[in-house]
């Protein structure tokens, strides 16, 4: 577990996206939050976790870890990024050393891939590649868990199993996590706190607290109260093109 | 249902047997070609035929000389070959990787690929004498620059995305070289492999014939002395059988792995 200060984090990009992705972004996540990032499409909901995953070093401002030393982060980026020729199981256990084979192939059971340890990602759909990835970044125990969009792609029920399963995990470990979503409903079911990103001005335009989720759903008084705010603000906004989760609940603009 | 299928295979078979008899009949060929050349000339000092030649490496078979230089030859193509290869892969995986490096030695790169080979061999004798190590360093020397250009921009073309992921979880150097780069690095090794060998065999016969005591070079140094063709041919087409075994026994399953483990 860590927790993460940062101050002013400003991030441009030069022509021709010439653009202010990231303003003076002022942010401290304590050890042991599950926070949710979310906004809509193109906000720099990405560029901030590659930031902080030490992947872009072109931003201004500063990044603090609380904590000894270098933490041991866990990933799932956007894509799944799985290295093409290695079968599921060696995927994970390139990340981890041989001796963790046992956790992984339970891991790889948990996200429902049993039976598929010596699968090549191109032998497996987008949601199973991802589900893999989020093993993955689960395997290394991390003190310092980074989601973007993992559960994308997925059917509505294996989707609401997964967010169990994170759900879970947070519970156990109390890993510092940093969710990305487009679904204010998963936010709301599995954090302690959501940021809304607004589009355009690279700022977080709302900062709420939730209560510490148990299993809950997104009916819970305080969290739809909390939600029907968070709705208010980002009424209009531009949908996500990207918007996969089908019908389900709670969208930035309701759906109907 | 059974008749296209078998009509289908027999096509194929078919066609198999038209390439093996084109190839045979163009071997017949080169032979006819060689054996006529020979009868026109009449002069079997200046061109012996197939048959004398046939005899003279047959000659040098019994007495025990033909495999011995054969073997030599080979001995000095693995080694260098080996250096070369772990040497060169190391240096463009380096320039590939780093884009200072690469600024800062590139020259020496253009350099080393430009230098004669002979000016390295003669100055490597000169430098360290007629000796193994010289002539070993002498024929590494020329394939280094081959394999690092090629390896380098293998290693440029790597998948970045791929780099980000093991860097975000502090994969060890060890396994990312292992199951990261070197399966993506493979075809440019291969490629690598083959360039660098076609050097080689060439360039170990030169330094041989300029300063070695034994070797197919040396053989041919002799025989040069001699004004004995007919035993420079027999040594000469000894090489060449040699060099194909290794190609199609070698190289080629090596390849053939190499590309599964890639498509895998
Ligand atoms: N390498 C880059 N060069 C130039 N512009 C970039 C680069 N990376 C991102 N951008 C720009 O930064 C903005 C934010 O991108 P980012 O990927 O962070 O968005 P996002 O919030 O993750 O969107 P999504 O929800 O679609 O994933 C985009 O407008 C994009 O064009
Ligand atoms: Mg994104």
């Amino acid at each position: 577990m860590t927790g993460l200060v940062l101050s002013g984090v400003t991030r441009d990009f030069p022509e021709p996206t010439a653009r202010h992705v990231l303003r003076g972004i002022d942010l401290t996540i304590a050890r042991g939050e599950f926070v949710s990032l979310v906004g809509p499409s193109g906000t720099g909901k990405t560029t901030l976790l590659r930031i902080i995953a030490g992947l872009d070093g072109g931003y201004t401002g500063d990044i603090r870890w609380q904590g000894e030393g270098r933490p041991r982060l866990g990933v799932v980026f956007q894509e799944p990024r799985l290295v093409p020729w290695l079968g599921l199981l060696d995927n994970l256990l390139l990340v981890s050393g041989p001796d963790k084979i046992e956790r992984a192939r339970a891991l790889l059971a948990e996200v429902e891939l049993a039976g598929n340890e010596d699968a090549l990602p191109s032998q497996l759909s987008g949601g199973m590649q991802r589900r893999a990835a989020l093993a993955r970044a689960l395997l290394v125990e991390p003190d310092f868990l980074m989601l973007d969009e993992p559960l994308i792609s997925l059917d509505a029920a294996l989707a609401e199993r997964m967010r169990r399963l994170l759900n879970t995990y947070w519970r156990q470990r109390r890993t510092t996590t940093l969710l990305v979503t487009h679904n204010l409903a998963e936010a709301a079911e599995l954090s302690t706190r959501i940021l809304i990103l607004s589009p355009s001005e690279g700022r977080i335009a709302a900062d709420c607290g939730l209560p510490p989720p148990s299993p809950r759903s997104h009916n819970d008084q305080a969290v739809s109260a909390v939600l029907e705010d968070l709705r208010r603000i980002t009424h209009g906004w531009p949908r996500p093109e990207d918007q996969q989760t089908r019908g389900e609940p709670g969208a930035f603009s309701r759906a109907g | 249902m059974n008749r296209p299928a078998t009509s289908l295979l027999a096509g194929t078979r078919s066609i198999r047997w038209g390439a093996g008899w084109n190839r045979l009949i163009s071997a017949l060929a080169l032979l006819a070609l060689w054996q006529g050349a020979a009868s026109a000339i009449a002069d079997p000092a200046l061109l012996p035929s197939p048959l004398a030649t046939l005899q003279a490496g047959h000659a040098e078979l019994m007495r025990g000389e033909l495999i011995f230089h054969v073997a030599v030859t080979l001995a000095r193509v693995a080694v260098a070959f080996a250096l070369a290869m772990l040497i060169g892969s190391a240096i463009g995986i380096l320039l590939g990787r780093s884009a200072m490096l690469d600024q800062i030695f590139n020259g020496w790169l253009v350099i080393g690929l430009n230098l004669p080979a002979l000016v390295t061999m003669v100055l490597c004798y000169m430098w360290f004498g007629l000796t193994e190590v010289a002539a070993t360093l002498a024929v590494t020397i020329n394939k280094v620059p081959t394999v690092a250009a090629i390896v380098r921009e293998g290693t440029k073309a790597l998948d970045r995305a791929l780099f980000e992921m093991t860097h975000v979880f502090n994969v060890t150097p060890g396994r990312v070289l292992l199951r990261v780069i070197l399966p993506q690095l493979a075809p440019s090794l291969m490629a690598a492999a083959r360039a660098g060998l076609a050097l080689t065999w060439k360039i170990v016969l030169v330094v041989e014939l300029l300063g070695r005591p034994n070797g197919v070079g040396f053989q041919i140094r002799t025989f040069f002395n001699f004004f004995d063709i007919a035993s420079i041919l027999a040594y000469s087409l000894a090489f060449i059988g040699a060099v194909i075994a290794i190609e199609a026994f070698l190289l080629q399953p090596i390849d053939r792995r190499l590309g599964r483990w890639r498509r895998a």
